[in-house]
């Protein structure tokens, strides 16, 4: 309960902070409009007055909480359309993309992990850390160029599949969570209740699945919200370089035409996304680790 | 210096080099990187022969040029004029002769020099991150010093600002505060306001760990003597607390400005950087954006490994605890 209030907070928070930065923007939507010896000034006025362009600061986030409230978040100048109409669909499309290469990346790199540790220095672990290292050093923007042009020359290329967008997210995500996830288990391994559990007798799968991997889950759930945080930004990135309809391209366009509420809009859902992903992470945490229950 | 690996000193002399040559742009770059040339739009890398046309051998290497026929590359050729280090000179490391033109990386598709942008793109892009995790790191030092060593009131609100920053996810923060900024800015202005936007954003972080050390250094024991014979907080934190942070801040810096690197490149990339006459890493990748480009000229996409070896370069501490055995 105190961590959601704490998260409106932030929320609250970054909603001023962004009020404030675009309040310092010089010129807004009307400025182009201005030029245009069509539009009277009084024309202009008025419109200002429709738009709320003319009010003040706090008088403007006031209106903005109330759209929220009703569910519009603001109107958009370029499209004269409730932002929330243009945002939902956008917003459905990240999230299909981001949710995926999330559970994607997961599903792979704890299996991948688990077994190079358990294999230490061994041919598989060897040949996963140098993948990870080279990944590692590649930075998402190159990646996603590549394999854009690898999809393009080979021919698979259609870019109303999400294959191509999760591979580059998969692939960027990936050997962050190995190597935390292969590092968490080797921690556990070495500690002395598991040797011991080892001269008792007890190994194979009992020993992995029992005693190992429950334990090394905690600093794992913690990375959930992390490494979705990572993956909302490079979601921006590859959405714009292969041209999947998310936040993203829109968010760029809205920076362009100096579209104010459209700007607001995608920054407070990435914003909203990070902080329901770290909240489900401290809830996973909170059920899976005794003693933090017992803390709280 | 002894016990570094193999892959880190190469990676060092890479850096180096890197730096070298993009200091260097207008001697290595055969041309002006904004001279257009539109009748040998898109040409393809050039290959480099030790044979000419009739298959006689010479030491001097050649190129194929536009109309087929190989030509010898010439050095130290005089050509367009260029300012590096302050001077000006027309000479270039190598050219063909006038007609013809030499594009050892390819053309783009105003027949601009790919090599020479790519060189002469690297001092915005270079620079623009030194400049943004100095900023970033003076503002970390700055305000997490404030906070860890008064605490109270001025601890709060610079870590709830923290958090603030640290609650979006970085490329939506930086795009965001970027659309504060006027969308056009000459390239200079450009860098330098890219490279404060996200000093800007990117203090949290730092300021954090700061935080952290300086205040484990203040409880230290003999910070407490120095109180007690009245040394001034001044002097507290300039000669007792700050030099605690500079081993954190060697690593900070070697992590952020590969970051910041990539950053700016980033927001070029989608056209909010560095504008088109000015070169940048990230413009020069932009027009892959069009998938005609990247159906048909492949060479367009070696920029690209200029910033994957850049940030290969920068990872100076990636595999360090890995190969120390710190993380197993």
């Amino acid at each position: 309960m105190r961590r959601l209030l704490q998260a409106l907070f932030l929320l609250a928070g970054i909603s001023i902070l962004s009020f404030i930065l675009l309040e310092l923007a010089p010129g807004d939507f009307l400025g182009e409009a201005k030029l245009n010896p069509q539009l009277s000034p009084a024309t202009l006025a008025a419109l200002r007055h429709q738009y709320a362009l003319d009010q003040s600061l706090p008088e403007k986030y006031i209106h903005w909480l109330g759209s929220v409230a009703d569910g519009s978040f603001g109107i958009s100048f370029a499209y004269n359309l409730p932002v929330s109409t243009l945002l939902w669909p956008r917003a459905r499309a990240t999230v299909r993309l981001t949710l995926t290469s999330l559970v994607l990346s997961w599903l792979i790199a704890l299996p991948l992990g688990v077994w190079s540790a358990a294999g230490r220095n061994s041919w598989l672990d060897r040949g996963l850390s140098f993948a990870t290292s080279a990944l590692l050093a590649l930075p998402d923007l190159a990646l996603a160029c590549l394999l854009l042009f690898v999809a393009v020359r080979t021919g698979w290329y259609r870019s109303s599949s999400l294959t191509l967008p999760v591979t580059v997210l998969v692939l960027a995500a990936l050997p962050t969570l190995l190597r935390h996830v292969r590092s968490a288990v080797l921690d556990v391994a070495g500690q002395p209740y598991v040797r011991a559990a080892r001269s008792h007798g007890i190994s194979g799968a009992r020993l992995w699945f029992r005693w190992i991997l429950p334990a090394a889950a905690n600093p794992l759930v913690s990375l959930f919200g992390l490494s979705l945080a990572g993956l909302i930004s490079s979601s921006l990135l590859v959405e714009t370089i292969v041209g999947w309809p998310g936040l993203g391209p829109l968010f760029l366009e809205a920076i362009a035409a100096r579209d104010f509420y459209l700007v607001i809009g995608p920054v407070m859902l990435s914003a909203v996304f990070l902080v329901i992903g770290v909240l489900i992470g401290d809830l996973l945490l909170y059920l899976l680790d005794p003693r933090i229950r017992i803390e709280t | 210096m002894k016990h570094w690996s193999v892959s880190r000193r190469l990676r060092i002399s890479g850096l180096i080099c890197l730096h070298v040559a993009v200091l260097a742009a207008g001697f290595l770059g055969p041309y002006d990187p904004t001279e257009q040339n539109r009748a040998l739009s898109l040409q393809p890398p050039m290959k480099i022969h030790f044979a000419d046309d009739r298959g006689r051998l010479h030491a001097r290497p050649l190129v194929t040029a536009a109309d087929g026929r190989r030509y010898p590359l010439r050095f130290f050729v005089a050509g367009a004029r260029y300012r590096c280090l302050g001077l000006t000179s027309r000479t270039h490391l190598f050219g063909i002769d006038p007609p013809f033109r030499v594009f050892l990386l390819g053309s783009d598709e105003f027949g601009r020099d790919q090599l020479s942008r790519a060189l002469w793109g690297g001092q915005i892009s270079l620079a623009t991150g030194w400049l943004a995790a100095l900023l970033a790191l003076g503002l970390g030092l700055g305000l997490g010093t404030i906070a860890g060593f008064f605490g109270g009131w001025r601890d709060m609100i610079v870590m709830r600002g923290a958090d603030l920053f640290l609650a979006l996810p970085w490329l939506y923060l930086l795009l965001a505060v970027r659309a504060f900024l006027p969308l056009s800015l000459s390239p200079w202005t450009a860098a330098l306001a890219i490279a404060v936007v996200i000093g800007i954003i990117a203090w949290a972080r730092p300021a954090r760990l700061v935080r952290g050390v300086v205040l484990s250094a203040k409880e230290r024991d003999y910070v407490y003597a120095a109180r007690g014979f009245g040394a001034s907080s001044w002097r507290l934190i300039s000669r007792h607390c700050l030099p605690e942070t500079y081993g954190l801040m060697a690593t900070q810096a070697a992590l952020l400005v590969p970051q910041f690197i990539l950053a700016e490149v980033t927001l070029s990339f989608v056209g909010l950087g560095v504008g088109d006459p000015a070169v940048s890493w990230g413009n020069l990748l932009s027009p892959i954006r069009q998938l005609s480009i990247i159906a048909s000229a492949w060479w367009m996409l070696l920029p690209a490994l200029v910033v994957v070896f850049a940030a290969w370069c920068f990872s100076l501490l990636d595999n360090q605890g890995e190969r120390n055995g710190v993380v197993r």
